[in-house]
């Protein structure tokens, strides 16, 4: 027989994969999730285990600063910083939370780590827990990830029953326990104390800094908080050394950073490259191009609170200084590119439509004016704006930045204020002009029949479901726009492209 | 405690390291104006309104909720933090009714000073606003939450000073609002009507149910015979509605006014309140003696006593079953008074002006009633009656001081200090003492049950009994720590003394309002201001026992015979009834939604 032996692709031979490093998504998709024994044969629990057999607290800590670790929660906070922050607390009791509540809309990197590889987790907690001397961790994660909740209980029982959680781990002194608390879908949630309110059972809404969790934080303990990711890449740091880790990614931001990619563009799902990747590299290799060919216009980068770049960022090498400096942020890593077809205005209205629905209540700037900048850009989509409006959405924007109890408010604006900047044209081509230059916006929208290409057939006047169509067969029709809900059926329908809408 | 130096707008100044930068800033003589924040109630730094620049922090901070830290540097008037106060404010407004002119705390309101303060003269957000049907469901307190701008000093101080947590937070983003759970109105949840939500609200959001109306109404028909009681604690506020420095005693000016208004007689609680002294200390005696149910606790206060129906239904047996000085009063204004007087019981009508918005409640209670008509008519708060005077144009300032008529309005010392938190304590020990003992008390001024703090706690020495150990709480979250105490048997007392609203009837929630502003200005609690006037209306008495009340004799020599007797029993006790959580079930479709 004639075997065909084509050569197999290596990862590295495939453009998605290229210009992707995996560390925090390691394990992801290659070993089974439920087995701690898969874990451990991929090196899991090797890192605890030289924590707390030949390290000090100090010098586990020491090592996670030297890599140059940053949260990816958002803020990009120094982890090792945290740590430090925490360790030195005389208390009774520490806790490790990690931040398990992903609320960004299309994010899901963390339960790709939480259902893929839940151990990993549950090994940088206990790690975590060792520098700072905490003996309990929670795990707050939603309610919505059932999955990666059922694994995380099948995981921390796993490890428990290995002896790698619970009393005297590896025979050391060194003692540490994790829970589950399950939140109830609130995006606010994710802000480090109103999580740590939602844990201890209160409404889940933030409170002013300081005092900082480190100090004053879960049941008012000195208390270190960290997101999924950000603990993902603990146990290899460890095992690897803070070198090779640092030898990643760029002066300020070091190893790598998971992407949820999404929108208009050919490959969709998470990627995880090294900081200082290129915008373009991401769009344009690991995410081939944008859909049909179109023309990229945009890509909103840090989820809902983050900020809209545009061609002239492809060249940004994403770290968070370059992206806070171009008007977006790193977030927790969301990534949705738009197309030529996209307004902006609409995607501003979108994104704040969001926060603004889950704004805890507590500080008027967001509770209020968020709405307020709704309403205005509302007036705006729908050709009842103003430059006025303008001026007012923007001096609320910077109002609701600066003044905002907690991070959601602050950042809330962020969508507004970064598409203003970018694509001011389109707002003035809304307000001035009354027309939605994408051709988005329904209420600015009107659908016509061109007399000339139009023979009559009748299809569209059938295919309307509000019989805005009329004419007499074989001649042209017309739509009457006072009963026209611009749905485009009429459009779909006819074979000659008689309708057009702008 | 350690002293830091901070850098206000330029202004040095050493301040204790546990200040917050609002509180820097006064010592430097900056005025940083606030809305949420209430000096030992509400400090959360939620509106946003005393935002400043702080240099190294990012964005604008919240001064009430800022430690200080050695070497800080804080500016309090750049144009970014003038600007973001003043939109901040404005977005406030924009989803306020803007009612001002017909809203119960027009003039009075701390939104509209604070709208005046930052120079707002027009609001550049429209927008939706948020409504809210008001609830009308509370015999005392009456919530109208579209008014409301959720600074939440309301639920700190029902759940945290008062630890009864009927007020919470419903709701998220722009829909948020203030409420009890489940849509329940305040008069359908185990609410006390102790009315401090009402004391603490900056704007008119929450307020008492109105009874002027029908006192008007009743002062007007010739039918009615309308008489009124004050209570002890209303003499020592009163003045403050008029502009009077807080703890000037009013008694004369008062009584005046009430006759002026055109009451048929001016009587005061103060003389049931020494009948009360009279029937829960022979309660207590006898209690001591007997071996009864210890140890006794007072029942004056009616916030307190559904507190500990809701949620010390165990104790109720303790509560001492002498009604309160205002239902004492008003059961001889319906049957002792008509007769000696010789008219029809039916025409009397029987006001009283409380400190309290929870009397509203009581009397309305069953219990409190002679022939299905109720012994008290009206219950006015101190901010009705100076309301009422207001309306009527009486100068109360510069009236007579003028005395309250016979028999029921002659009251001693010892009924004038029930208005403070100890004052009912004191006033039975000065009975129960020379009854036990048969001896002149030693000094009648019992200092360790004075003052303010949460929980006091005395021991007696009593001649032909022996110890007797008292305890006082005021304020419902010092009660129940005090009540947990007696259930737990950690201590033993004989009597205790609780009184709903902290520093007693004086701090009530009836009591005329002081602003976050005096609350800062003031170098003490203003309850502790007010219990000055208190303690200096008994000290000018030169009958400062119960039962040294002559009208006192008269009345159980020629209507109720002896205390405890039979007629006491029927006219001047009563009993309570243990409570749930909620007046009514939960509604179906609340249920449903729940399920889902």
């Amino acid at each position: 027989m004639d075997f065909n032996r084509a050569h197999v692709l290596e990862m590295e031979d495939i453009a998605f994969f290229k210009p992707q490093k995996r560390v925090a998504l390691e394990n992801c998709g290659l070993i089974d999730p439920e087995s701690i024994e898969e874990y451990i044969a991929k090196d899991g629990y090797f890192a605890l285990a030289k924590c707390v057999s030949e390290m000090t607290p100090g010098a586990v800590i020491e090592e996670i600063t030297k890599s140059g670790l940053r949260g990816r929660g958002g803020a990009g906070f120094p982890t090792g910083t945290k740590w430090a922050f925490a360790a030195p607390e005389v208390a009774d009791q520490k806790y490790v939370v990690c931040n398990a509540d992903e609320g960004d809309p299309g994010a899901f990197m963390d339960r790709s780590v939480l259902e893929g590889d839940p151990h990993r987790v549950l090994e940088a907690m206990a790690i975590a827990g060792y520098a700072i001397g905490a003996s309990q961790g929670f795990i707050y994660i939603r309610a919505e990830y059932p999955i990666a909740v059922e694994r995380l209980r099948l995981a921390i029982r796993q490890a428990q029953e290995l002896g790698v959680l619970g009393k005297n781990i590896f025979g050391s002194s060194f003692s540490f326990n994790i829970e589950l608390r399950l939140g109830a879908g609130a995006f606010v949630c994710g802000e480090e104390t109103a999580l740590l309110a939602s844990t201890e059972g209160r409404r889940g809404e933030p409170r002013p800094r300081p005092p900082f969790p480190a100090v004053s934080g879960l049941f008012e303990k000195p208390t270190v908080i960290n997101n999924v990711e950000t603990l993902a890449n603990i146990p290899k740091i460890i095992r690897m050394g803070a070198d090779w880790f640092s030898a990643m990614g760029t002066e300020r931001s070091k190893g790598t950073k998971v992407f949820a990619l999404a929108g208009k563009i050919n490959n969709i799902g998470l990627i995880e490259v090294p900081m200082g990747t290129t915008l373009e590299t991401v769009i344009n290799e690991v995410g081939g191009g944008i859909q049909g060919g179109k023309k990229f216009k945009a890509a909103q980068i840090g989820g809902p609170s983050g900020g809209c770049l545009t061609s002239a960022h492809l060249g940004v090498a994403i770290d968070y200084e370059s992206l806070t400096q171009a008007g977006a942020m790193m977030g927790s890593g969301g990534l949705i590119v738009m197309d030529e077809d996209t307004c902006m205005v609409d995607i501003a209205r979108f994104f704040l439509e969001f926060t603004q629905e889950e704004s805890c209540g507590k500080c008027p700037p967001c509770r209020i004016g968020t709405k307020r900048m709704l309403e205005i850009l509302d007036k705006i989509t729908t050709g009842n704006g103003t430059m006025e409006d303008l001026d007012h959405l923007e001096t609320l924007a910077e109002t609701i930045r600066d003044s905002s109890l907690c991070a959601l408010g602050q950042t809330a604006p962020n969508p507004v204020l970064s598409t203003i900047k970018n694509f001011r044209d389109e707002y003035e081509a809304h307000i001035l002009e009354k027309r939605c230059p994408s051709g988005v916006c329904l209420s600015l929208l009107s659908y016509t029949i061109d007399p000339e290409k139009c023979i009559g057939c009748g299809l569209c006047a059938k295919a309307c479901p509000v019989e805005a169509i009329s004419g007499v067969i074989k001649e042209p029709h017309s739509i009457d726009q006072s009963k026209c809900i611009k749905c485009g059926a009429c459009m779909d329908t006819c074979k000659f492209s008689a309708i057009s809408k702008k | 405690m350690e002293m830091v130096t901070v850098y206000i707008d330029g202004v040095e100044v050493k301040v204790p390291s546990d200040y917050t930068v609002l509180k820097a800033a006064r010592k430097a003589g900056i005025k940083i104006p606030t809305l949420c924040y209430l000096k030992d109630v509400n400090q959360i730094g939620a509106c946003r309104v005393c935002l400043v620049e702080i240099e190294r922090a990012r964005g604008l901070q919240a001064s009430c909720v800022y430690p200080v830290s050695e070497g800080l540097k804080v500016h309090t008037r750049t144009a970014k933090v003038l600007s973001a106060r003043k939109q901040v404010v404005e977005l406030l407004l924009s989803n306020h009714p803007q009612e001002c002119l017909t809203c119960s705390r027009s003039t009075n309101c701390e939104l509209q000073t604070l709208a005046k303060d930052l120079g707002i003269t027009d609001i550049p957000f429209v927008g939706e606003k948020n409504t809210y049907e008001v609830d009308l469901s509370s015999p005392s307190i009456v919530r109208d939450a579209s008014k409301c701008i959720l600074c939440r000093r309301c639920v700190s101080v029902c759940t945290q000073i008062q630890q009864v947590g009927v007020l919470g937070l419903i709701n998220r983003g722009f829909d948020t609002t203030v409420g009890p759970p489940f849509k329940h109105g305040v008069g359908e949840v185990n609410c006390t009507n102790c009315g401090q939500c009402i004391n603490v609200c900056p704007v008119g959001a929450l307020k008492e149910v109105d009874h002027t109306e029908r006192v008007w109404e009743a002062l007007a028909d010739p039918d009615k015979h309308v008489i009124v009681q004050t209570a002890p604690a209303v003499r020592a506020a009163l003045g403050e509605e008029f502009g009077l420095p807080m703890g000037t005693p009013v008694t004369g000016r008062m009584v005046a006014s009430l006759r002026r208004l055109g009451f048929d007689k001016v009587f005061d609680t103060n003389f049931t309140a020494d009948l009360t002294i009279i029937e829960e200390g022979h309660e207590v005696i006898e209690r001591l003696t007997t071996g009864g149910k210890l140890p006794v606790i007072t029942s004056c206060s009616p916030g307190w006593v559904k507190f500990c129906e809701h949620f010390f239904p165990d104790l109720l047996e303790n509560l001492s079953s002498a009604k309160s000085p205002q239902q004492m009063f008003g059961a001889l204004a319906k049957s002792y008074y008509p007769e000696t007087e010789k008219i029809d019981p039916k025409s009397v009508y029987s006001v009283s002006v409380m400190p309290c918005t929870a009397k509203k409640f009581e009397c309305q209670r069953p219990e409190m009633e002679q022939a299905g008509t109720p012994d008290v008519d009206a219950v006015l708060t101190t901010r009705e009656l100076g309301a009422m005077i207001r309306q009527a144009g009486i100068d109360f300032v510069n009236l007579p001081d003028e005395k309250a008529d016979a028999p029921m309005g002659i009251g001693t010392g010892a009924a004038d200090i029930f208005g403070a938190t100890g004052g009912v304590m004191e006033a039975a020990i000065r009975t129960v003492y020379e009854v036990i003992s048969g001896q002149p008390l030693p000094s009648l001024e019992l200092a360790p049950v004075r003052g303010l703090e949460g929980v006091k706690e005395a021991t007696l020495d009593v001649p032909n009994f022996g110890e007797v150990r008292v305890a006082v709480a005021h304020g419902l979250a010092n009660a129940a720590k005090l009540m947990r105490v007696v259930q737990e048997g950690k201590k033993q007392y004989h009597f205790i003394e609780v009184m709903a609203c902290p520093g007693g009837c004086v701090g009530g929630g009836g009591q005329p309002l002081v602003t976050s502003a005096d609350r800062i200005a003031l170098e003490e609690d203003y309850q502790a201001v007010r219990v000055k006037a208190i303690y200096a209306e008994d000290r000018g008495k030169t009958l400062r026992k119960s039962h040294e009340n002559p009208a006192i004799s008269e009345v159980y020599e020629k209507y109720l015979g002896k205390p405890l007797g039979e007629k006491s029993h029927h006219l001047l006790h009563t009993k309570y009834v243990a409570r749930s959580k909620y007046n009514v079930p939960i509604p179906e479709q609340e249920k449903a939604e729940s399920v889902k």
